[in-house]
C-alpha cells in the first residue's frame, strides 16, 4: 500500500520542464495527493494561467507513478488558492541562486503604479547594483535582469503574490 | 442551461482575453524591441491562459458538450462578443500600449471585484488572473509615461493613438440585462464604481504623461452583441484558420 508521503517522494523526482533545476515539489504546485476509489488524484496549480509546462507537467506524473508501479492516476487542476511564490521551497531557491535564475524577493510590489523594481542581487557576483531590463523574461515567471558591475544578465524568478 | 446569463458573462470575459491574446500573438516576432516582444508575448500566453479557464468554464455552465477550444475556434463572427477596442490592429507600438492601457486599467479593479463573486470558480480565476493584470498594467502604464513624456515624436503618437482609441473606451463599460440578472443575484458583486476607479487611473497616468483626454464624446458599442468593426474578420480567419481547414485537428 503507497502511503501519501511515497507519492510525494515520488514526485520529488519530477522536475520542471523549462527549470529543470526545480523539482514539481520544490516549485510549490503540486497541492495535494488523495487516494478516492483506487485512483490516486493529484491536485496541481499552474504558476501562471498560460502557463504551457503544465499540460507536460501532467502527463509527466502520470508517467513518473507509472514507472513506481501505480496505473490508475488522474491529475486535476486547482485554480484557488492561487500559486504565490511563497510556496517555493527553500531548498528550490538555493538550487536557483546555483543554477544562475536569481529566486524571489521577498518584496511585495506594494503599489503596481510607479513603484520601483525590487533590488535583485546578482545570482553570478553577488552584487546589489543590478537594473531591471524587462520585466518579462525567458519565461511568463521570470523577468530580465543585468548586473552592472561584472555585466551578467540573469533572469529573475519574480515575485507572484 | 444551468444560468444563461453567467454564460453569457463568461463568454464576454473569455472573449475579451482570447481576442487581445490574439493580437499580441501577431506581434511574435515582430517587437519593436526584443524585450517587447518577449513582454507583449508573454502578455499575450496569459490572457490565453485566462481565456481558456473562462471559456472552459462558459462551456461547463451551457453544459453544450463545448469546452473552451469549440468556444474559442468554432463560433461565428457574431457569436463573438469581446470589447471593440481589443480587436482593433496593432498600429504602431504607441497604438498597441494605448489599448493595451485602456484595457488594464479597467481589467485590474474588475479582477479585484470578482474575487467577490458568490461563484466560486469566476472568483478563483479572477484571483489567479488578477496577479497577471497587475503586471500587464504596470508594464503598460510605463510605457504610455515613457512614451508621453519623452520625445516629441512619441508624445504626438502616443496622444494620436489615445484619440483614434478613446471611441472605444465607454463600451468597457457597457452593462446590460446580462450584468443586471448577476448582479441581482449576487453572481456579480456591485460594479457601479469601476468606471470611476479607472478615470481615476489613467488620469493619474495621463497626467505623468503629458497626455491629454480626447474632450469628444464620439462612441463605439456593439461588441457585446456580437456586432464587430470590420478587422474582426480578419482576425478570426487566421484564428481559426486550422481548425476550419482541418476539422477536429489536433496535436
Amino acid at each position: 500500500m503507497v502511503t501519501r508521503f511515497q507519492i510525494f517522494s515520488y514526485l520529488e523526482e519530477v522536475s520542471d520542464p523549462e527549470i529543470p533545476v526545480l523539482t514539481i515539489i520544490d516549485l510549490g504546485v503540486v497541492r495535494d495527493a488523495q487516494l478516492i476509489e483506487n485512483t490516486w488524484k493529484i491536485t496541481i496549480t499552474p504558476t501562471y494561467s498560460g502557463c504551457p509546462a503544465m499540460q507536460v507537467i501532467e502527463s509527466d506524473i502520470i508517467a513518473k507513478l507509472k514507472e513506481k508501479g501505480i496505473e490508475k492516476v488522474e491529475v486535476q487542476t486547482k485554480l484557488s488558492p492561487a500559486w504565490t511564490t511563497d510556496w517555493l521551497s527553500e531548498n528550490g531557491k538555493l538550487k536557483l541562486r546555483e543554477y544562475g535564475i536569481a529566486p524571489p524577493e521577498n518584496e511585495v510590489d506594494k503599489s503596481v503604479l510607479f513603484a520601483e523594481p525590487p533590488v535583485v542581487p546578482c545570482p553570478k557576483c553577488h552584487s546589489r547594483n543590478t537594473r531591471m531590463v524587462s520585466q518579462f523574461g525567458s519565461t511568463a515567471c521570470k523577468a530580465h535582469y543585468q548586473c552592472n558591475d561584472c555585466q551578467e544578465p540573469f533572469d529573475y524568478f519574480k515575485c507572484l503574490k | 442551461m444551468k444560468n444563461e446569463s453567467l454564460f453569457r458573462y463568461l463568454l464576454r470575459l473569455g472573449d475579451d482575453s482570447l481576442i487581445l491574446g490574439q493580437r499580441l500573438g501577431e506581434l511574435c516576432g515582430h517587437g519593436p524591441i526584443l524585450e517587447e516582444d518577449i513582454a507583449l508575448t508573454n502578455i499575450a500566453l496569459d490572457l490565453i491562459g485566462q481565456s481558456t479557464s473562462l471559456l472552459n468554464y462558459a462551456g461547463e455552465i451551457e453544459g453544450q458538450d463545448r469546452d473552451g477550444d469549440k468556444l474559442a475556434f468554432l463560433r461565428f463572427e457574431n457569436q463573438y462578443t469581446n470589447l471593440l477596442l481589443l480587436e482593433q490592429p496593432n498600429g504602431d507600438f504607441a497604438d498597441t500600449i494605448m489599448r493595451q492601457f485602456l484595457f488594464d486599467a479597467y481589467r485590474k479593479p474588475l479582477f479585484e471585484k470578482l474575487i467577490h463573486s458568490k461563484d466560486e470558480q469566476l472568483a478563483a480565476i479572477a484571483e489567479k488572473s488578477l496577479k497577471e493584470t497587475k503586471y500587464h498594467l504596470r508594464h503598460s502604464s510605463e510605457w504610455v509615461i515613457r512614451l508621453g513624456d519623452g520625445t516629441e515624436e512619441s508624445h504626438q503618437r502616443i496622444q494620436k493613438a489615445l484619440d483614434n482609441l478613446w471611441r472605444y473606451a465607454d463600451e468597457l463599460f457597457y452593462a446590460d440585462e446580462v450584468e443586471l440578472e448577476l448582479v441581482n443575484t449576487g453572481i456579480l458583486p456591485d460594479l457601479s464604481d469601476l468606471r470611476a476607479i479607472w478615470e481615476h487611473t489613467i488620469k493619474t497616468v495621463f497626467s505623468e504623461a503629458t497626455l491629454s483626454i480626447p474632450t469628444n464624446n464620439w462612441k463605439f458599442d456593439g461588441g457585446r452583441k456580437g456586432r464587430h468593426s470590420e478587422h474582426m474578420g480578419y482576425l478570426l480567419a487566421e484564428l481559426q484558420y486550422m481548425q476550419r481547414a482541418y476539422p477536429n485537428m489536433e496535436w
